[in-house]
């Protein structure tokens, strides 16, 4: 683990020789990472790498055995703050199936903003902006296509309103008009100050999205492309080009 | 209490929706209440003195099949760790799906009350021990049911765990019900009103305990 120089608060991200395990398993072996406001940082690597465990991290779900670090300004310790602060595009969707779309959205946007004022037009327009209106919005989500499902998803998270984003494989089971509808909805999150954090092997279309790229494997950082324009970064172990 | 009143409005909107207890629970509660008929012969001396225990197991039995799915539907496509995001508190979490568990207990009580009395003919007595101790009884199954639902509900096994973990824990409920809801049937409300009181103690404690021990039990599960 090697000190950073930088401040926490300069960082929306900023991890410290960060070791995660997983069924017994180090998924993470030390990964520093530095990530700064409005950045759009893709995590490249083969499966195994470390890429969705780094986003669990940062998401407050999963502990961390060994360095430090802070989302947000919070402790990677302070789990349930971070939580409720960042938005998170995983692998499964996370709705209810016998909930309709605007249901789920509507449950979960509440459960979101349950502490703060829940912006009036959040559920409307989160649902408009992902095209699941009308007929679609009262539709239960166990009876929609996958990418249907996807799409509700990617509505709790816009009517999350959070400003670090956390996006896993982001382009997969999409169509080619929702993946450029999930590059539209980045490019409009960066420009209103939301940081981007994205795992994808999709390497074109996520490299064509990001400001950056950071290779891992074996969980750990092994290239970090573009962070000197971010400001400088990281890392034991991490060559900066 | 907004996170339990939230989590409470969303599961019992899941079962407005999905009528499970209507289709599932509260045929296989009529079926059990005719298959003790058959087995004791519905005008027996013995089914008419065991009427109470057949109710509260039957009670267990139902209750059983609301937690599972009360705790399946968390567990479908990423919605554990969604709930986990959403950075709700845990007591409100087990509040609330206590709530909307005991809202549908209810509901299956005064079904399998209904039937019981119309098909075994056991003369109703006590209305006020058996109103009390359905309402403390309930709150404490579904006190316990929530508890036990979470620590099965991120095992491989859990449709199989969860009732050798529940069932055991939920015993003296069982007996002090059973008791209770006996000695009213038999004209004895004083002594009907001390086991009424010892179950307001059991459902006290699994309230308390679950809304203490969820949080930490929905992080490992």
């Amino acid at each position: 683990m090697t000190t950073s120089p930088y401040a926490s608060t300069d960082a929306v991200v900023h991890l410290r020789g960060v070791v995660a395990v997983l069924g017994g398993f180090p998924a993470l072996t030390g990964v520093d990472l530095r990530v700064g406001p409005g950045e759009v940082v893709l995590l490249r690597g083969a499966n195994g790498a470390g890429k969705t465990t780094v986003l669990k991290v940062c998401a407050g779900l999963l502990r961390v055995h060994q360095g430090s670090g802070q989302v947000l300004g919070f402790d990677l310790g302070e789990r349930r703050r971070i939580r409720r602060r960042v938005a998170m595009l995983g692998h499964a969707t996370g709705l209810y199936d016998d909930l309709s779309v605007a249901q789920n959205v509507a449950f979960w946007t509440a459960a979101a903003h349950r502490d703060r004022d829940m912006p009036g037009d959040a559920l409307s327009t989160a649902l408009e902006r992902v095209g699941l209106t009308g007929r679609l919005s009262d539709t239960a989500v166990g009876r929609l296509s996958a990418g249907q499902r996807r799409r509700a998803s990617l509505a709790v998270m816009l009517a999350r309103r959070s400003p670090l984003w956390l996006l896993d494989e982001p382009h997969a089971t999409f169509d080619a008009s929702a993946r450029d509808l999930i590059d539209a909805l980045v490019g409009e999150a960066v420009a209103s100050g939301v940081t981007v954090m994205l795992a994808s092997h999709d390497d074109d279309r996520a490299q064509s999205i990001a400001s950056r790229v950071v290779d891992l494997a074996g969980g750990a950082v092994v290239s970090d492309t573009g962070a000197e324009a971010a400001g400088p970064a990281t890392a034991s172990g991490s060559a900066t080009p | 209490m907004r996170d339990a009143w939230l989590i409470a409005a969303k599961d019992l909107r899941l079962e407005m929706r999905s009528r499970v207890a209507l289709t599932l629970v509260l045929p296989y509660v009529f079926t059990v209440v005719l298959l003790f008929g058959f087995a004791f012969n519905a005008d027996s001396p013995t089914l008419q003195r065991v009427t109470p225990g057949l109710f509260w197991v039957t009670m267990l039995f139902a209750s059983m099949l609301t937690v599972q799915r009360a705790f399946s539907v968390e567990s479908a496509d990423g919605v554990r760790d969604a709930l986990r995001l959403s950075g709700l508190d845990g007591s409100g979490i087990f509040l609330g799906k206590a709530a909307a568990i005991l809202a549908q207990l209810a509901v299956i009580e005064v079904v399998l009350g209904v039937s019981v009395t119309v098909f075994y003919g056991r003369e109703l007595r006590g209305i006020g021990v058996l109103f009390v101790t359905a309402v403390v009884a309930s709150i404490a199954i579904a006190a316990t049911g929530t508890l036990f639902g979470v620590m099965a509900a991120g095992l491989d096994l859990r449709e199989t765990l969860l009732p050798l973990l529940f069932f055991p824990a939920i015993a003296p409920v069982l007996i002090a019900a059973t008791q209770a809801s006996d000695l009213a049937l038999s004209g004895d409300s004083a002594t009907g009103w001390k086991w009424t009181a010892l179950l307001s103690l059991f459902a006290a404690v699994y309230t308390a305990f679950g809304a203490l021990a969820f949080g930490p039990l929905l992080e490992d599960s």
